[in-house]
């Protein structure tokens, strides 16, 4: 199809950029302090949380908030089999039992639409964050347990890795059929169904796709910790995040989301390290002020910029 | 046994009153305002804060506070809306559009909100005692201050009632909520129901947490906590179901009675499953339409 064609002629320059930005990062432990490696390791989480929820939830416009039920399974795979078994096993089962839960998850919840998605999906990351806190409190017998540690350089080679296969996915799900398929889900479900979609399997096999890097990045993101519980690792700040920062950058098109992230997280970890006291104060207005001000986020004033002012015709919404 | 029944019963009919009048708030500000207010909880810490400062700063009894604390919530709430989420209704293409970005607003709203509390009055733990003498009901001993405050609950949920079925602003506020359009023509001034409504529904939060400020330890990142438990009540009784949030708000009560009294750490473990369940067999809730 000419469409096809299309994209990859126009994807030439940022695939280029995407390709530089991917190598300067990977030869940045080399030249960048020890301090920003790990900083750039926690970009980079956000973004695979970010870009994973918008694979699902930006096209379809099913609000997930069970990130963090994902991200918290990561966590505990890391707890429970670290010392058993080498870091990659670990990492690919957390990812694995990411996607079955979502497979289960999404199969039980297809009758579900607009908000009852979203408070469904969040209060199963409590229920599960509950449960295991009850299970550790009375049959482990204690409330947290130790992770064992791996240097930061290997973190940061491993997130960076989790990244880049994150965003090819993306990018593939994007331009394919199937990412056409999922923006007609988001657009009339039941008119995706009678175009011949077969709407349950793609729904369900993208929520489970999007959840194996969130439980991925959980997995080697515990091993930084040293200590989890779970308050720490179901942290429902893990659901909204993604969501802020993917309205927040735009997801008109796939660098929205990352931007979101990247600007978020600097500005998040700025915030706290400089002025703790009014760190969520600055943050909520931020975030109002973004809500209300820039509804296709930082990608809309991008382009806005960038036209002049003149409307956009946008064909990756 | 039957004290140890009635014990669970009017232990959970005791916190099934606080959760009926704050499931009944935010059923107020999503049935009516759509909006699925996330800060719902930190108008319960206000509420519950600015109860113990008049009691300990200038001694004044926590229900006579009422009349002082209600008023400010409301208006409060009622700016909020005014500015706030009205600005998001008329931006939103959609009303799809409006609950997601009002979500996240209500979102940042918390985080302002619970700032400046601990900002104020800090990250401590805080508490006052009144009416902390114990009563005994035919065997079963509770705290007259608890008493005290599932009267107050029941007397605002009946107070709330009445004003919704008898005068002509509950008339309004009903209209608004089956139909806003058809109601906007009828003459209804629609921006000013919705702002009253979520007004009204903050309102209910800081009543609600004025009543535990005199049951419990409070402090400044208490709202969340509440906010969960409304949202369960709120999916229990039927999103936008207001008689259904107020009896789904005993039926929680005196279901986390009874679990607690069997293994108390697992009464949010069933509230969690309750509410999972409940939405996948019937997400309409048990008085839904």
């Amino acid at each position: 199809m000419d469409i096809t064609a299309l994209t990859s002629k126009k994807s030439l320059v940022p695939g280029l950029i995407a390709v530089i930005l991917v190598i300067l990062l990977a030869t940045s432990p080399l030249y960048v302090p020890a301090y920003w490696v790990i900083r750039l390791t926690a970009i980079l989480m956000y973004i695979i949380i970010t870009v994973s929820w918008v694979i699902f939830s930006g096209p379809t416009g099913y609000m997930s908030l069970a990130s963090a039920a994902f991200f918290g399974i990561g966590v505990y795979t890391s707890a429970v089999l670290g010392e058993a078994l080498p870091l990659p096993v670990v990492i690919g089962i957390g990812g694995l039992i990411c996607f079955c839960l979502a497979l289960l998850v999404g199969a039980a919840t297809l009758r579900l639409r607009g908000i009852y998605f979203a408070i469904f999906t969040f209060g199963l990351a409590e229920l599960i964050k509950h449960v295991l806190l009850w299970w550790e409190i009375h049959v482990t017998g204690t409330r947290g347990r130790f992770v064992i540690t791996v240097d930061n350089t290997t973190v940061f080679y491993v997130i960076l890795l989790i990244f880049v296969v994150a965003l090819l996915t993306a990018y593939f799900i994007r331009h394919s059929k199937y990412g056409a398929a999922l923006r007609s889900i988001g657009e009339n479900e039941e008119a995706a169904a009678h175009a011949g979609i077969n709407v349950t399997m793609v729904k369900v096999i993208t929520f489970a796709i999007s959840a194996v890097f969130i439980g991925a990045a959980g997995a080697i993101m515990a091993t930084r910790w040293t200590y989890v519980e779970p308050y720490y690792a179901f942290n429902p700040l893990y659901s909204f995040m993604p969501v802020l920062m993917a309205i927040f950058g735009g997801m008109g098109q796939l660098y929205g989301p990352i931007l979101g992230a990247t600007v978020f997280t600097y500005l998040e970890e700025e915030l706290i390290t400089r002025i703790p006291e009014l760190y969520m104060i600055i943050f909520g207005i931020i975030l109002i002020v973004a809500i209300l001000y820039l509804p296709n986020g930082l990608v809309g004033l991008i382009q806005k910029w960038r036209k002049g002012g003149s409307v956009e015709q946008n064909a990756d919404t | 046994m039957m004290v140890t029944i009635l014990d669970v019963v009017i232990a959970g009919l005791l916190l099934g009153g606080i959760y009926a009048l704050i499931a009944v708030g935010l059923s107020l500000q999503y049935g009516v305002a759509r909006v699925l207010n996330i800060a719902h909880g930190e108008f319960i810490m206000l509420g519950a804060f600015a109860t113990w400062v008049l009691y300990s700063v200038s001694g004044i009894n926590p229900l006579v506070s009422l009349v002082i604390v209600s008023p400010v919530i409301f208006i409060i709430g009622f700016i909020l809306h005014r500015t706030l989420f009205r600005s998001l209704l008329n931006s939103s293409p959609s009303l799809a559009a409006f609950e997601g970005s009002s979500l996240l607003a209500a979102f940042g709203l918390l985080f302002i909100i619970q700032n400046i509390a601990i900002l104020v009055w800090g990250a401590d733990i805080k508490g006052y005692s009144y009416l902390a003498f114990p009563v005994n009901l035919g065997g079963a001993v509770f705290g007259a201050n608890r008493l005290v405050a599932l009267l107050f609950a029941v007397v605002i949920g009946l107070v709330f009632y009445l004003f919704l079925a008898r005068t002509r602003l509950g008339k309004a506020i009903r209209a608004a909520a089956q139909d806003p359009a058809s109601a906007g023509l009828m003459g209804v001034n629609i921006n000013r129901v919705l702002a009253l409504c979520f007004g009204l529904g903050a309102v209910m939060a800081g009543s609600a947490g004025l009543l535990i400020s005199m049951c419990y330890p409070i402090k400044a990142t208490m709202g969340i906590e509440y906010t969960l438990i409304a949202i369960i009540v709120v999916v229990l009784g039927g999103l936008g179901s207001i008689p259904g949030s107020f009896i789904g708000g005993f039926i929680l009560g005196i279901i986390g009675s009874i679990v607690t009294y069997f293994e108390p750490g697992l009464s949010i473990v069933a509230y969690y499953l309750i509410f999972v369940i409940l939405i996948l067999a019937r997400p309409t809730g048990i008085m839904g339409r």
